[in-house]
């Protein structure tokens, strides 16, 4: 829609103030042009110098550069320099196995959470949502290693799972599968309910009373009448544990040991004993692939940002 | 609205000790006197008295210190005027841009932390600057910090009766002073807000320092991850509790100043 | 600054009605996308006349506020004040200051320091900015509460700040978007009242929004009703009501009885009109302009406001001419001071009549009984649809 004022194209007036489309590009520039210049200058072109970097080669004393090559994306699906060596491609595969497991787990933990939290009184849904929010803004690696103190040969988890004769006596229940999942949960659990709560907290509860009026029974409800309408913050959700999940290093690291290599674990051993860069960089382009993917997903299928929500 | 049935209660109640129970195994075993992180032997301050006689804890907490107010300064400034300029303006790709934003939100840290390593590095190679340090820490962590301060602004923004702006230009103030006297004290509670909470991010984060810290840089984090590998001690978990602490203290002062209130001059 | 009681107030020594402005809109256009809210309007607004753009929610009348503000630029057409055309200038260097609908207090600061906000942006020098400020503040009746914030006030009080805020910087011309909107309606009436006293005694220019015929009534000295985009009809309070020319006006201001019919012929001053109550005379200002080749008026509509039908009874004597219908009453009303009857006319037809209660002793007509209407022929009027 043009504004032809007396020949002048597209004078804009928003808040008060007479815009030109020059002006408003100046005023950006101004305003978000820093923030916007930051973060393409140090986060995408670095991104896309992962992407370069995971077709180059490295030579035998470490140092790097041309020629162009495949080989990092071969060897990362099996086809290393002896054969096929399933090393890789089961990490990868092991680490999405954990991502979709870790939000499957977050989903069947977290559901009724926010359930439970929409049912309260506005000042305990308050403090409710306060408390989920609290573990999440603390250090991850503190709350990591914690879990290696909870788990340990002497704790009440160990002695348990002795008496329960899942584990042998006197020894901790890390490093473990087990434990990456009870990590993994534990971290990603407040991302997961926060977008799913906010879905809840606009949920039109008459529909659900309509199903339950009309004769059906619980599950139905929460199949026809309650799971549709929440179907976007759940989506949110586990893209937003989903994404993170697949590059975790520092869970795996801590609580799976030197057993369990997952991405994570792949790319920082790349970057640091094994320097090869070039391959830890297409190790980590496998991970950004994950991102690029669900971020669209998540694009095509919701509307609006609910990062927002986690604030 | 129904209240919650029992089940759920139980249910809750077991998540909200599942989440919690790290964060209070560590806090009650930093006051345990047990030397090896053995059961609990007694109750001591001893480990926090210990904490300031380690230079090496002393220094990492003074570079964390750096790190955070010198990247929550920066990232608040660009993040601030991020979030009022998306808000406010129209330009070219603003829809793109707007997109790219969320991408340090979202991407596993570990991939951020090697992409920024490896520009680092080659930048170092071609041209001497950013030697792996403090400076690209700093860099580091304002990169990811600014989405979060930006969004915080933005929604704010949003939030506010534009006819209060209009109200202003109509009682002959300039753009400029629009802002300074009207639109940005408005908004100074959430600039606050995601000033705590761009230093909270700095002080939790682990994985992108620990990738771009040079010698003499290291922080609170990397020294715990080191002890940890090595073994955990209780001095650690002294460490532990006060970082928890501060993280807690800051990211509650950030819900405070993000409290919704009322923008607009009307009843 | 002394001045004489009964004077008017005026702004820095200057009496009231040497600073009045005149307001022209010509052919202003403007458009969202497809939808056009302002569809070529022109309007001269006379100096320092209480102008009202009345009408329903989406007619135009808030754009065009907003666009003789500044806050708004058009898509076509021009805005002049006293003769200068404005379209380019930026809002904040109009001489025009605005009271929105929903106040738009500053949150943070004071009642004081709002009512300050204009001078300030003026660089005005501090001691001068006291004083009118106390000034004003007295003019407006908050002196005693200037020093809270606007979360602590009523809504009427927000608004007599709003006022004060814009006022103190001399505009030429007010702008007041709804200001009353959000009160009830005792305190609605009052400030009413206020507000034009103010206007009169400070003689400028006032133009006023609002979709509520009664207070366009009270307080204007013209009114513009607007639909769609347009102005339907202009002119003052009483000439709006007394002679509406189109539908809209006619039950946007009132109700009015509407009446088809086909021209029969030309008497005089009078029209004889062909309608389902029978033959009816039309004169006076009602009357159609002889149907000239070009525009045959055969078919009208024919209005006539409630209060001017007369209800007789039966049998009573009438003079001649004087549009007698056979009526049935279909229901009253009984509001106290007035009745409101709906009758069953020939054709088909309900109409509307009140009447005053002026009698002493049984009021009137009952439900079911046959009666009169007499529609007197200077009563009736031709609508231009």
């Amino acid at each position: 829609m043009a504004n032809k004022v007396r020949g002048k194209r597209e004078v804009e007036i928003r808040f008060g103030e007479r815009l030109t489309p020059a002006r408003q590009l100046v005023r950006s520039a101004l305003t978000s042009g820093p923030g916007i210049l930051w973060v393409n200058v140090f986060l995408l072109v670095p991104l896309l110098a992962v992407i370069a970097m995971s077709f180059l080669t490295r030579g035998s004393y470490g140092e790097i550069g041309l020629p162009l090559t495949g080989e990092n994306y071969t060897r990362l699906a099996g086809f290393g320099a002896f054969g096929f060596d399933p090393l890789y491609p089961l990490v990868i595969v092991r680490s999405l196995v954990l991502a979709a497991g870790t939000t499957t787990v977050c989903l069947l933990a977290g559901f009724p959470l926010a359930h439970f939290i929409v049912q309260l009184p506005p000042r305990a849904k308050q403090i409710a949502l306060t408390l989920v929010v609290i573990p999440f803004w603390t250090n991850l690696l503190i709350r990591t290693y914690a879990w290696q103190i909870l788990l340990g040969p002497q704790s009440l988890a160990a002695k348990a799972a002795s008496a329960l004769g899942l584990a042998e006596a006197g020894r901790p229940l890390y490093p473990s599968l087990g434990a990456v999942y009870l990590g993994m949960l534990a971290a990603y659990l407040p991302f997961f309910v926060l977008p799913l709560y906010s879905s809840f907290e606009k949920l039109d509860w008459s529909i659900a009373e309509a199903a339950m009026d009309l004769g059906a029974d619980g599950r139905r409800v929460l199949r026809h009448a309650i799971l549709p309408q929440v179907l976007p913050g759940m989506i949110a959700g586990m893209i937003l544990v989903f994404i993170p999940a697949v590059g975790q290093f520092v869970i795996p690291d801590l609580l799976g040991g030197a057993r369990t290599v997952l991405l994570g674990n792949a790319i920082q051993q790349q970057f640091g004993a094994s320097r090869d860069w070039p391959f830890g960089a297409a190790i980590a382009f496998v991970g950004m692939a994950v991102v690029m993917l669900g971020l669209s997903f998540y694009a095509r299928t919701a509307g609006r940002d609910s990062e927002e929500a986690l604030l | 609205m129904r209240k919650p049935s029992l089940p759920l209660w139980i249910w809750a109640a077991i998540l909200f000790v599942f989440l919690y129970a790290p964060i209070a195994v560590v806090i009650v075993y930093s006051f345990n006197s047990a030397r090896h992180g053995g059961p609990w032997q007694g109750f001591t301050f001893d480990w926090y008295a210990k904490l300031f006689d380690s230079r090496e804890k002393i220094d990492a907490a003074k570079n964390t210190l750096i790190l955070g107010l010198s990247s929550t300064g920066i990232a608040t400034v660009l993040g601030t005027l991020l979030g009022y300029g998306l808000s406010r303006y129209r330009f070219p790709g603003k829809k793109l841009f707007s997109r790219l934003m969320y991408i340090p939100v979202v991407i596993p840290d570990i991939v951020m932390a090697i992409a920024m390593l490896m520009f680092f590095s080659l930048i170092r190679d071609r041209l001497g600057l950013f030697e792996l340090g403090m400076t690209t820490m700093i860099v580091a962590h304002v990169t990811f910090q600014i989405p979060f301060v930006a969004i915080v602004i933005r929604s704010r923004m949003i939030g506010i009766d534009p006819s209060i702006e209009e109200a202003a230009r109509d009682l002959g103030a300039t753009a400029f002073q629009t802002f300074s006297h009207v639109t940005l004290p408005m908004i100074l509670p959430a600039v606050v807000a995601g000033a705590m909470l761009a230093f909270t991010l700095s002080l939790d984060d682990f994985v992108v320092s620990f990738f771009t810290t040079g010698p003499g840089a290291g922080t609170l984090p990397i020294l715990i991850y080191s002890s940890v590998k090595r073994g955990i001690t209780p001095d650690i978990n002294a460490l532990s509790t006060l970082i928890v602490l501060v993280s807690v203290i800051g990211t509650l002062a950030g819900l405070f100043f993000q409290r919704p209130r009322r923008t607009s001059g009307e009843s | 600054m002394a001045q004489a009681p009964g004077e008017p107030i005026g702004w820095q020594g200057a009496t009231g009605t040497a600073r009045a402005t005149s307001v022209e809109v010509e052919g202003v256009r403007r458009e969202f996308g497809s939808f056009v809210a302002l569809d070529g309007v022109s309007l001269a607004i006379r100096p320092g006349e209480f102008l009202t753009l009345l009408g329903p929610s989406g007619c135009g009348k808030t754009t065009l506020l907003r666009i003789l503000a500044g806050l708004d630029v058009a898509d076509a057409g021009a805005v002049r004040i006293d003769g200068q055309d404005v379209s380019e200038i930026p809002a904040h260097r109009r001489p025009v200051n605005t009271v929105f609908q929903s106040y738009a207090l500053f949150p943070h600061m004071t009642v004081r320091e709002n009512v300050a906000f204009g001078l300030r942006m003026k660089k005005v020098p501090g001691t001068e900015v006291t004083q009118r400020v106390d000034r004003m503040l007295d003019l407006v009746r908050i002196a005693t509460f200037a020093d809270r914030k606007p979360a602590q006030l009523s809504g009427g009080q927000k608004q007599r700040v709003a006022l004060a805020r814009a006022l103190i910087n001399e505009p030429k011309v007010l702008l007041l978007d709804e200001p009353l909107g959000a009160l009830d309606s005792k305190l609605r009436k009052e400030l009413q009242v206020e507000l034009l006293a103010l206007q009169r005694r400070l003689g400028i220019t006032f133009i006023f929004v609002t979709h509520d015929q009664e207070e366009a009534l009270v307080m204007s000295d013209r009114i513009a009703v607007m639909r769609a985009g347009r102005i339907e009809q202009l002119g003052e309070a009483e000439e709006i009501y007394e002679r509406p020319r189109t539908r809209f006006v006619s039950q946007f201001l009132g109700t009015c009885n509407l009446i088809e019919g086909k021209t029969v012929r030309r008497e005089g001053l009078a029209v004889l009109v062909e309608t389902p109550f029978g033959e009816l005379r039309v004169e006076g200002h009602g009357a159609p302009a002889p149907p000239t080749p070009e525009s045959p008026r055969d078919a009208l509509t024919l209005a006539i406001r409630p209060e001017k039908v007369r209800l007789v009874s039966l049998g009573a004597a009438g003079e001649e001419g004087e549009n007698r219908v056979p009526v049935t009453v279909r229901e009253l009303i009984y509001i106290g001071s007035e009745t409101h009857y709906l009758l069953d006319a020939p054709g088909g037809l309900i109409l509307t009549a009140y009447a005053m209660n002026s009698r002493i002793g049984s009021q009137g007509f009952d439900l079911g009984q046959a009666a009169t209407a007499v529609l007197p022929p200077a009563g009736l009027l031709v609508l231009d649809d």
